[in-house]
Parts: structure tokens; C-alpha cells; sequence
């Protein structure tokens, strides 16, 4: 790994008011790499990824993105910074337009060049083409799943964190947009994929985190972690 | 024999659009049928065509060979894809107002409700969780928790929506152990899933649904493997997995 990654979280320690959720928690993903973040319901998976949006407050620790200190910053700032998540469940604005859905994922953005990044998104999900002038809630699962990812894209992050993208999807569905995370990954964009289908993440993840009652008990190559004969038991149920 | 769950042709549409078009199929008493099929193909309106959500804009839904409207009382007990508990109550009072409002004529006195809790909560793995709030609960558990609201009604046929979605394979492998129990105690269970562990693992017969119409009616092995149904929904790589490669 480079001598200064992407993304650096040391010692991190967060919750909420009834007690920590992540204990000491050390991860680090490199530029343009592909990590998986794998663990059980309730390991802690998601407040990870809330407190590197800084939705969730960290008591100990620190996260350095891009080379910046960016722990318990204010989220939009750290949207900025070049850091988007893709929540679980979408969370789409259900009665706005796929369009504005889109656009309000570059909302930070004071650039200027929206309109490239929207058409950018399209190439990668051409089956919001015609769509973009319905309202979010009237499309499909998967369809809303793409715009969820859509809509992270066009804050053009550094790292993008999608948080259960199978959920809910038919299998071909999962297929179609996994091919669209390898190529976002392949333009650059450095992933942080978290996912219940175990072995989707870790057939397209370079390394992989695995996250257990708050604390990392395991990080490796993806391969590896896939081989582990604990993780074959406890999450692959082989 | 009369099928427990018959329908005929069974049409419903929203503004222009057929969602269920069409659909034949029977199910027998005891069976477990998974229903399985694209986002969009009309599985969770077919789910509320059964249980009276929805009026049928043609075709029929017998039950034991009569003509229904759906609902509760008649034994058709299901749960919701996004679980919607009770947040202020305890697990055994979301349970008990389950066998409150059930299949029953007469609605029991309370504490034969939450008896009928306790049991229910025994049978989806539950019991040592009955008195913490529902918000104490884990995902998988909220999801027994939502099953355990609809056995407590007593149905005779349960529809399961999604209940493993989210569920690792381990996690879903224990959810499976409790699909098995409550079906043992002679429940029809007809769950939608796209988790094909699920299937596999559960179902005696499979039924896939494309745009509104049923593409295959089988053995899940035989289903699963249909050329038809890999180009509609599972994907190359998907069959290739099931395959074992």
C-alpha cells in the first residue's frame, strides 16, 4: 500500500448516547482500491460508515481522508472532501424526479460541470435514460438502486461507500450493477462496499475488512478471507 | 381434492398497467410454495391480491374451494416486506396483539392472548427476548419478531414477504430453522424471496413471476436451472453459482 492511503481511521471509537458501537477500530483503503467491509446484523457495519460521513460521532480516534483530519466534521463537508455514501435502503427523495434526485448528490459541488458528471452517470446506468423525468418512488428496486449510486457519483468522490447494494434485488439485478461498481472502480474511484451477500463482495473486492461486534477481527485479501475457514462457517454458512 | 388456495386468472391493474396478470395456480394445505421473480414482476401485489389488500380487477381466489375478499379472520396471516412493529410496546405485547386480532370468531380474553404469545415466541426463538422493547431487537430478530406477529393470528396459510432480506447466510440459515418449525405445525407458508438459499433451502415447489405472469411452476432444482428463468432473473453468474461453480 502507498505510503499515505486514501482513506486512514485509527483507533476509532464511536456510538451513540447508550454507548459505543466501534471499538478501536484500524482501516485503511488505499487510492482507487476496491475494499469489502463484511460482518453480521448489528457487527456494526453501518454506524461505520455513518461516522465517516460524520452522522455518528466518534469519542476516540481519528480519520484522515485525502490527507485531511476529517473526524466529526459536518457531513457536507466531508461530502466535499470527496467522500459520498450510498445508504442502505436507497433513501431516495420518493416524490422528486430521478433527475433531481441526481443533481442534488452535487449539491456541494461549486465546480460547475454537473451537467458532465450527470451524463457520466447515465453511461453507466443507461436505464435512467428515460426515466428522468419520473419520480423516484414509481421505478423499480434496482432502478432506484442505481440512482442511489447515481446520486453518490455526482458529488465525483474519491471514495464512494455503498451500504447494502443487494438488498431487495433480483439476482441478475446484483450481477448488472456489481459489473458498474467494477467499472466505477476501474475509472479511479476508490470503493468501500458493504454487503450481507458475503460472497458478491468478496468475488469483486481486492482486500477485505471483517468486522465483528464492533471490533475488526480479521483484514486481508479478498481471496483470503473467502478461504478462512472461520468466515466459511460463521458468514458463508459452507 | 379442493386446493387449500386456488386461483383462477387472477388480474389486477393500476391505471394501465396489469401488475398480476393473469395468474393461475393452486396451492395444497402444508405445502411451502416460494414465489420468486424481477423487481417490478408483480410478486408483492400478487401477495395482496391473497391476503384482501387489494380488489381483484378479474379472475378469482378460492379458498377451499369458496370465494374470498381476503383478511385475517379466515386464516391468512402475513408479514410485510419493511417490518412494521409496535416501537413503544415489548416484543410478547406485539405478539399478543397479533392473537388478539386473529383467525379466532370470538377475540380471546388477554391473557389467553399472551399466552398464545409465549408459545408462538418459543416456536420463532424468541422467548428471551419477549419482554425487551422492540427496539432492543436485532435486525433478525426483528424480522422473527414479524413473523411471530402473524403466526400469533393463527393463519392456516402464511405469506412471507421478503423476511431473509439483509440476512447474511448464516443468519438466514436460522431463519430458515424457524420457517421449518412454524410450517411443521401445519401452516401453508407462500414466501417471496430473492435470496435463492431461501428457495433451495425451503421450498418444495417454486413458482416465478415475469411481468405480471407466471414463467415457471416447479421443483425449485428444475426451476433454477430453466434457461428461461436465468435470462428473466437469476443472470449468468447467479446460475453459475447455484451450479456449485
Amino acid at each position: 500500500m502507498a505510503a499515505e492511503p486514501l482513506l486512514h481511521i485509527k483507533g476509532l471509537t464511536a456510538g451513540f448516547a447508550a454507548g459505543p458501537v466501534l471499538f478501536g477500530i484500524n482501516v485503511d483503503i488505499a487510492q482507487g482500491e476496491l475494499v469489502a467491509l463484511v460482518g453480521a446484523n448489528g457487527a456494526g457495519k453501518s454506524t461505520l460508515l455513518g461516522t465517516l460521513s460524520g452522522l455518528v460521532r466518534a469519542s476516540a480516534g481519528r480519520i484522515a481522508f485525502s490527507g485531511r483530519d476529517i473526524t466529526n466534521q459536518r457531513p457536507e463537508a466531508i461530502v466535499m472532501a470527496g467522500l459520498a455514501h450510498v445508504p442502505q435502503g436507497r433513501r431516495l427523495f420518493d416524490t422528486m424526479s430521478v433527475e433531481k434526485n441526481l443533481r442534488l448528490g452535487a449539491y456541494a459541488r461549486r465546480d460547475g460541470n454537473i451537467d458532465a458528471e450527470l451524463r457520466n452517470v447515465l453511461e453507466y446506468f443507461p436505464a435512467l435514460k428515460d426515466k428522468l423525468n419520473r419520480e423516484a418512488r414509481t421505478l423499480s428496486g434496482g432502478e432506484q438502486q442505481m440512482v442511489a449510486i447515481g446520486r453518490g457519483l455526482m458529488a465525483r468522490p474519491k471514495l464512494l461507500m455503498v451500504d447494502e447494494l443487494s438488498l431487495g434485488l433480483a439476482p441478475k439485478i446484483v450481477d448488472r450493477l456489481i459489473d458498474v461498481v467494477k467499472e466505477i472502480n476501474t475509472a479511479g474511484t476508490a470503493l468501500l462496499l458493504v454487503e450481507q451477500d458475503v460472497l458478491v463482495a468478496l468475488d469483486v473486492a481486492q482486500r477485505a475488512y471483517v468486522l465483528e461486534n464492533g471490533r475488526i477481527v480479521l483484514a486481508g485479501a479478498a481471496a483470503d478471507v473467502k478461504d478462512d475457514p472461520n468466515i466459511r462457517k460463521a458468514y458463508l454458512g459452507l | 381434492m379442493t386446493p387449500q388456495l386456488d386461483l383462477r386468472n387472477v388480474t389486477k391493474r393500476f391505471g394501465g398497467v396489469a401488475a398480476v396478470d393473469g395468474v393461475t395456480f393452486s396451492i395444497a394445505k402444508g405445502e411451502i410454495l416460494g414465489v420468486i421473480g424481477p423487481n417490478g414482476a408483480g410478486k408483492t401485489t400478487l401477495l395482496n391480491c391473497i391476503s384482501g389488500v387489494y380488489r381483484l380487477d378479474g379472475g378469482d381466489i378460492r379458498w377451499h374451494g369458496v370465494s374470498i375478499a381476503g383478511l385475517a379472520r379466515l386464516g391468512v396471516g402475513r408479514t410485510f416486506q419493511i417490518v412494521k412493529p409496535f416501537g413503544s410496546m415489548t416484543v410478547r405485547e406485539n405478539v399478543a396483539v397479533g392473537a388478539l386480532f386473529g383467525s379466532d370468531s370470538e377475540r380471546p380474553p388477554l391473557r389467553a392472548a399472551f399466552d398464545r404469545a409465549d408459545s408462538v415466541l418459543e416456536l420463532v426463538g424468541l422467548r428471551m427476548k419477549a419482554d425487551l422493547p422492540v427496539s432492543a431487537l436485532t435486525i433478525p430478530d426483528r424480522k422473527r419478531l414479524e413473523v411471530a406477529r402473524a403466526v400469533a393470528t393463527r393463519p392456516k396459510l402464511l405469506l412471507l414477504d421478503e423476511v431473509m432480506a439483509g440476512l447474511n447466510n448464516v443468519e438466514i440459515d436460522d431463519a430458515l430453522e424457524m420457517v421449518r418449525a412454524v410450517h411443521e405445525t401445519g401452516v401453508t407458508v407462500v414466501l417471496i424471496e430473492h435470496v435463492m438459499r431461501v428457495i433451495v433451502g425451503v421450498c418444495e415447489r417454486v413458482i416465478v413471476l415475469d411481468l405480471g405472469r407466471t414463467l415457471a411452476d416447479g421443483q425449485p432444482d428444475v426451476v433454477l436451472r430453466d434457461e428461461r428463468v436465468i435470462q428473466a432473473y437469476l443472470g449468468e453468474r447467479y446460475a453459475r453459482r447455484l451450479r456449485g461453480g
